[in-house]
């Protein structure tokens, strides 16, 4: 059913979803207040209501200073990469392609490269570290070659061109990456742990860095929803209804590029969870994109919140790469989900 | 009744492909409908298609005196609709929201459909007789129901031009011959102006007021379906063995076993 008094259900479940994953990802960690207490101590500091709950002042800077920066920024960056995905999948109208598709990912990767072996002189006397600001401008600059090259070859209209231009670049982007990395074998371990993707050391520094761009590129994509609607009858169609096709959708491609460049500067690449949220929520909720983005932000949010849970408690105390656990969760309950539902492309 | 004037109008799509219509194409269309008939690669779609701005065109497309080009997107979405020959329909959406799409040049760029663009939609729903369809997703219905939600899309977009690109090539005749039905009744109640590429010669003859035959890019003949569709030109321009006979003003065009002399 598509009547609006149901998107405001499906909207509040997402809220509610996106709740409860922070709750369990603030209490559940390693170290700190047993788990039950923590939930009781959030209520507690709410204004207008205090009980003893048993929760020390060294406990809850664990809580506050270790677990919720990194259940922030996990929300962030699962939110981001999804409603990313979603919007590429729009605008492209192709149900494979993820926020990495036209070289966010393996720009950053060849920046987080740099960064660590040929630039780690020059940027030694930085204040402050150059990882995460080389990844994202190597992020923003190739996605600008893929975009660049696409246009010119395949003139504005053709979103297939764009999509082949990705591939080539991303495969010249990476080559150039194992090259470097062939030549600096010590460092093999440190890049290898950055592209794995891990929330591991979020502080509050790592929010309030990419919390601009989340945002920004979160309400132009939402704003968008609509023309992402129109572009599922196809450029052509589009055209015709009046739709600027070529301007809106590199729009779209420059919000959703920035958004995923900030989050991938931080977090590296964590894969999966802008490809495959976005369909779980077609699946759940029906495919039109004015509910598919608002939920893709809400149920990735809460999936890589929940999916980094695991992650401190299965190896600890070394922890096991949120890029592993997204795809050991998500594959099969994915999977569930294509045998139980009708898939619409 | 608005006027849709061609002077010169020829398409070329690249430099290295051969040009779509090369013969350059004059015509004046108000508050008929002019069928575009010619076998296949003959330039209907072309033609079409360069009025509706999908491709670029040489010479003039003025619309009540106004050339189509020197309009924004959503300024001419509102005076020409399109319907095409293969459109591409969501399977997960429903007939509704399928047929509000044709509301898109009336809404904001950031804004979201009024309740005037539902009114007209569900009105033009009700109109078609596909009410019953509305919350049906797209994927469940049949070829025929498809086609009209696909009209009723085009409708929506109240534009005084309609652009039929082969509307009914995917229907069985029954249903061909409702849609076109439809199409001779709304032109009339809506006071449309038509152009449409139709490929079955009978039904072309029949219900448009004016035929152009095209081949290879060029205007054969233009005029009234007698003039047009004789046996000779026919067995020239198809390579087809036909014979043409008349019956009440109707023309009907009959495949024959054979080749063309």
């Amino acid at each position: 059913m598509s009547g609006e008094q149901h998107d405001t259900r499906w909207f509040a479940a997402g809220g509610v979803f996106v709740l409860f994953a922070v709750v369990i990802g603030v209490s559940i960690g390693p170290a700190g207040p047993d788990w039950w207490r923590v939930p009781l101590e959030l209520v507690n500091r709410l204004p207008l209501i205090e009980f003893e709950t048993g929760v020390s002042d060294a406990d809850w800077a664990i809580v506050w200073k270790v677990r919720m920066p990194r259940v922030v920024l996990g929300g962030l960056v699962g939110g981001m990469l999804s409603i990313a995905g979603a919007s590429y999948q729009g605008v492209f109208r192709n149900p494979l392609v993820d926020p990495y598709l036209l070289g966010s990912a393996a720009g950053a990767g060849l920046g987080a490269t740099i960064a660590l072996t040929i630039g780690r002189d020059a940027t030694s006397t930085w204040p402050f570290d150059p990882v995460p600001t080389i990844a994202f401008i190597f992020a923003l600059a190739t996605v600008m070659v893929t975009y660049t090259v696409g246009a010119a070859f395949g003139g504005s209209r053709s979103g297939v061109t764009l999509v082949l231009a990705g591939v080539a670049v991303v495969s010249f982007t990476s080559a150039m990456q194992t090259f470097i990395l062939q030549r600096n074998v010590e460092v093999i371990r440190e890049v290898f742990r950055w592209i794995l993707g891990s929330l591991s050391r979020a502080d509050w520094g790592d929010v309030w860095l990419v919390i601009p761009y989340v945002a920004v590129s979160t309400v132009v994509l939402l704003l968008h929803r609509r023309h992402l609607d129109v572009f599922r009858v196809g450029d052509e169609e589009a055209a015709t209804l009046g739709v600027s096709v070529a301007r809106t959708r590199l729009v779209i491609v420059i919000a959703a590029t920035f958004g995923t460049a900030a989050v991938v500067s931080v977090s590296g690449l964590i894969g999966f969870v802008g490809l495959v949220v976005p369909h779980i929520v077609r699946m759940v909720a029906g495919a039109g994109y004015r509910r598919v983005l608002p939920l893709s932000l809400m149920g990735g949010a809460g999936f890589l919140i929940l999916a980094d849970v695991p992650g401190r408690m299965i190896a600890r105390p070394a922890e096991t790469p949120i890029g592993v656990v997204t795809a050991f969760i998500g594959a099969p309950f994915f999977l569930y989900l294509l045998r139980t539902r009708r898939i619409g492309a | 009744m608005s006027t849709l004037t061609l002077v010169d109008v020829s398409v070329k799509y690249s430099r290295r492909s051969a040009s779509a219509l090369t013969g350059h194409f004059d015509t004046v269309v108000s508050g008929e409908w002019l069928g575009l008939i010619g076998p296949n690669g003959a330039g209907k779609s072309s033609l079409l298609k360069a009025i509706v701005g999908l491709v670029g065109h040489t010479g003039e497309i003025l619309m009540d005196g106004v050339a189509l080009s020197s309009m924004s997107d959503r300024e001419r979405a509102g005076r020409v609709a399109y319907v095409s020959q293969d459109p591409l329909i969501p399977d997960d959406m429903t007939a509704r929201e399928y047929a509000l799409l044709g509301r898109t040049p009336y809404i904001g760029y950031f804004g979201s459909p009024s309740r005037r663009d539902r009114m007209v939609v569900d009105d033009v729903l009700e109109r078609l007789c596909l009410g019953e369809f509305a919350h049906r997703m797209m994927g469940e219905l049949s070829g025929g129901e498809r086609q009209r939600i696909v009209l009723a899309r085009a409708l929506a977009q109240q534009a005084p031009i309609l652009l039929l690109d082969e509307p009914t090539s995917a229907l069985d005749i029954g249903h061909q011959q409702q849609a076109l039905e439809l199409v001779t009744e709304l032109r009339q109640t809506e006071q449309l102006t038509i152009i449409s590429a139709v490929h079955d010669l009978t039904l072309a003859g029949t219900y448009t007021d004016r035929l152009t035959m095209l081949n290879q890019g060029s205007v054969v003949v233009s005029g009234s379906a007698e003039d047009v569709l004789t046996a000779e030109r026919l067995g020239e321009i198809y390579h087809v063995c036909v014979t043409v006979e008349h019956d009440e003003g109707q023309v009907i065009v009959v495949p024959r076993r054979g080749f063309p002399a």
